[in-house]
């Protein structure tokens, strides 16, 4: 049983890791507590439900349309709400409130349009079946959220590390002034931060939504408490932090639940985020990699 | 004061008319139903099941011939406004009996003033466990949870069940007191609990709890939570491993058509226990069913059924009483002994349902629940 609840962790750890990728992203870099991010999960899920139900399309096809449809939204919500407030002295405080206001707003809205149901992808899309190695199941929908987690963190960090745009991208997040005068287009980068940050939560809203087949409109929402302990536990922009954090959060909820019981899984995952909010918060792996790299 | 005058003569002569048309003049019932807001689905169907009765009560007449004139009024799920239509109708239409309210915690308000009015009030739909113990003159005709779940455990058992492991959602009250029956039914009826775990209503993934209870290898898992993770659980147990083997049994919460919907052919092979069941094979719920469709042009549900099966307790009681009275009322609805829809029905001394021989097993089949034979 042990290796299966390992199994189990490790799987249920890559969904918060995948979740928190653009969130730490965000974060780290657009240095604004943006709360819409929730809603760019929800929003990629919805359109992968638009596009295999409505129009017929497979997953290979639905998946990356969602997730640059999840990136357009992003830029649009970014840009309408927190243009004004990124002139202003006291950014931090101020987005938290107007990103509040508006992902409840955004999530209400679509309740009201779409309804509270809770819906699935179409069966057939992947295959349901498990594959079983050595008396552990896994499903191919769990090996796709694997397989997206672990290639996501690695395309990230080729970008930041590797790329001109990365190296904008550091610039901006270490000293946005300083970055605009050394000639980067500031408010161009930091569309394009948003914009894959919505991308990778769209893609997660069509993964997790696949795997375990509760789409509706408030799925980004509940994701949001975990995604706060990775990002936070792993540090704020840091994306290998956000995988390790993840996955260690999956594995320890797991075990709690198997070995101790059921009813503490939550209050495990909250007290270590409030212990590591006294010792390091600066998170477990020191600081942010899109910012140092 | 010429006019207090008049007022008594004409009150003096009313006995006099009232005598001359008793047999015109039709039986004042009164219903409070949701009718408006996001539960109205439940009071509309009650409605449209009382006033199915209603037709064929009152093609045949009662008390020698005399109809019975139905006030429905909304209470829009809101307790003060429940109170209000109870004293409405009480006060102004002069009802000798009132069914309803929809809800349990309505009830709760309601039944204490109608219970001072002495006024017989007829639940339909209200299964929380101390609704009859608000007083003498509140009945109910919907069985609670705790009635149906030994039923579906005795079918399970049936079926060779000995050891069964509890799962439910701990927070949601409607999901922890199925649990709390289910748990207190399966102990009585000499099962062994494995182990309990439980999950957040709004959790989605349910491994951990799922390879803890695959392990102990239970004949059968119990789970107490709304729909939607039902399906969930169910979806990744099928993941997980689990097969045939293993007997899922629902609550109340399962009792729903979303089930087949969400989780599909993981579902197959639940059972669950019902009230009711559109499908059930009895002559009166196929004509009923039937009736219902003609009249409203879609399936009715529990509720309906439930309300049908009361309007017609209901006037039956008043037809014995052999006047509007509602002391007498009350006292002939005590000694109901009817066959509806529902099956055989019959109250309790303490005014709750009787039997249990009207619930139906039903099970998950290729996405839809049929009677488990």
């Amino acid at each position: 049983m042990l290796a299966q609840q390992l199994v189990n962790g490790v799987l249920l750890g890559a969904t918060y890791a995948l979740f928190a990728l653009g969130f730490t992203l965000m974060f780290g870099v657009l240095r604004v507590i943006n709360l819409t991010y929730g809603f760019y999960f929800s929003a990629g899920a919805f359109l992968s439900l638009y596009l295999t139900r409505q129009l017929g399309l497979g997953i290979w096809a639905a998946l990356p349309l969602a997730a640059i449809g999840a990136g357009a939204i992003a830029v649009g919500i970014d840009w309408l709400l927190l243009t004004r407030l990124r002139r202003r002295a006291t950014a931090e405080l101020d987005s938290l409130m107007v990103t509040l206001g508006g992902v409840l707003a955004l999530y209400s809205g679509m309740t009201a349009w779409l309804g509270p149901d809770i819906r699935r992808l179409p069966p057939g899309l992947v295959s349901a079946d498990a594959f079983v190695v050595a008396g552990l199941r896994i499903t191919t929908a769990q090996l796709l959220i694997l397989g997206a987690t672990i290639l996501l963190v690695g395309l990230l960090l080729a970008l930041m590390r590797g790329t001109r745009l990365g190296l904008a991208i550091r610039a901006l997040a270490e000293k946005p002034d300083a970055a605009g005068l050394m000639g980067i287009n500031t408010a161009r980068a930091s569309a394009l931060v948003s914009f894959i940050s919505g991308c990778l939560g769209g893609a997660g809203g069509v993964l997790i939504g696949l795997n375990f087949n509760a789409i509706h409109p408030y799925m980004g929402e509940t994701m949001m408490l975990r995604g706060f302990v990775v990002i936070i536990v792993g540090g704020m922009g840091d994306i290998r932090g956000a995988l390790i954090a993840g996955v260690a959060l999956g594995v320890i909820e797991v075990l709690t639940a198997g070995y101790i019981s059921s009813g503490l899984k939550e209050a495990v995952a909250f007290a270590i985020l409030v212990a590591v909010l006294w010792t390091r918060p600066q998170g477990l792996f020191g600081r942010a990699v899109a910012r140092r790299a | 004061m010429m006019r207090r005058t008049l007022a008594i003569a004409l009150l003096a002569a009313l006995p006099a008319l009232g005598a001359h048309h008793a047999q015109a003049q039709p039986v004042q019932v009164g219903a409070i139903e949701i009718l408006s807001g996001p539960n109205a689905a439940y009071g509309v169907a009650i409605k449209g099941g009382l006033e199915l009765a209603l037709d064929e009560i009152n093609a045949k007449g009662i008390l020698g011939g005399r109809k019975i004139q139905l006030t429905v009024e909304d209470s829009a799920a809101n307790k003060d406004q429940a109170i209000n239509a109870a004293r409405k109708l009480i006060g102004r239409d002069k009802v000798v009996a009132i069914i309803g309210p929809t809800l349990s915690n309505e009830m709760f308000a309601v039944g204490p003033v109608t219970n001072e009015r002495k006024i017989p009030t007829l639940g339909t739909s209200t299964t929380a466990s101390g609704i009859t113990d608000i007083g003498p003159y509140i009945f109910r005709t919907s069985l609670p949870e705790s009635d149906v779940i030994p039923v579906t455990l005795k079918a399970a058992q049936a079926r060779g069940v000995k050891t069964i492991a509890l799962m439910y959602a701990n927070d949601d009250a409607f999901s922890k007191s199925g649990f709390d029956v289910m748990k207190a039914a399966a102990e009585k009826a000499g099962l062994n609990i494995l182990t309990i775990e439980s999950f957040g209503s709004k959790d989605t993934d349910f491994s951990a709890q799922l390879t803890k209870i695959k392990s102990l290898k239970p004949d059968a898992v119990g789970v107490s939570a709304l729909v939607e993770p039902v399906s969930g659980v169910l979806l990744q147990a099928r993941s997980l491993g689990f097969g045939k083997e293993t007997l899922f049994i629902g609550g109340n919460g399962s009792n729903s058509p979303k089930l087949g919907e969400i989780a599909g052919p993981a579902a197959d092979g639940l059972i669950v226990g019902s009230p009711w069941f559109i499908g059930k094979k009895a002559d009166n719920n196929e004509a009923f069913v039937a009736s219902y469709k003609a009249k409203y042009s879609k399936d009715p549900d529990q509720f309906a059924a439930q309300a049908y099966d009361a309007m017609k307790i209901m006037a039956a009681a008043i037809d014995r009483a052999g006047a509007p009275d509602s002391e007498k009322v009350r006292d002939e609805l005590a000694k109901t002994d009817f066959s509806g829809v529902m099956g055989p029905f019959k109250f309790t001394a303490g005014r709750d349902p009787a039997t249990t021989a009207g619930v139906v097993v039903l099970i998950m089949k290729g996405g839809k629940f049929t009677i488990l034979e």
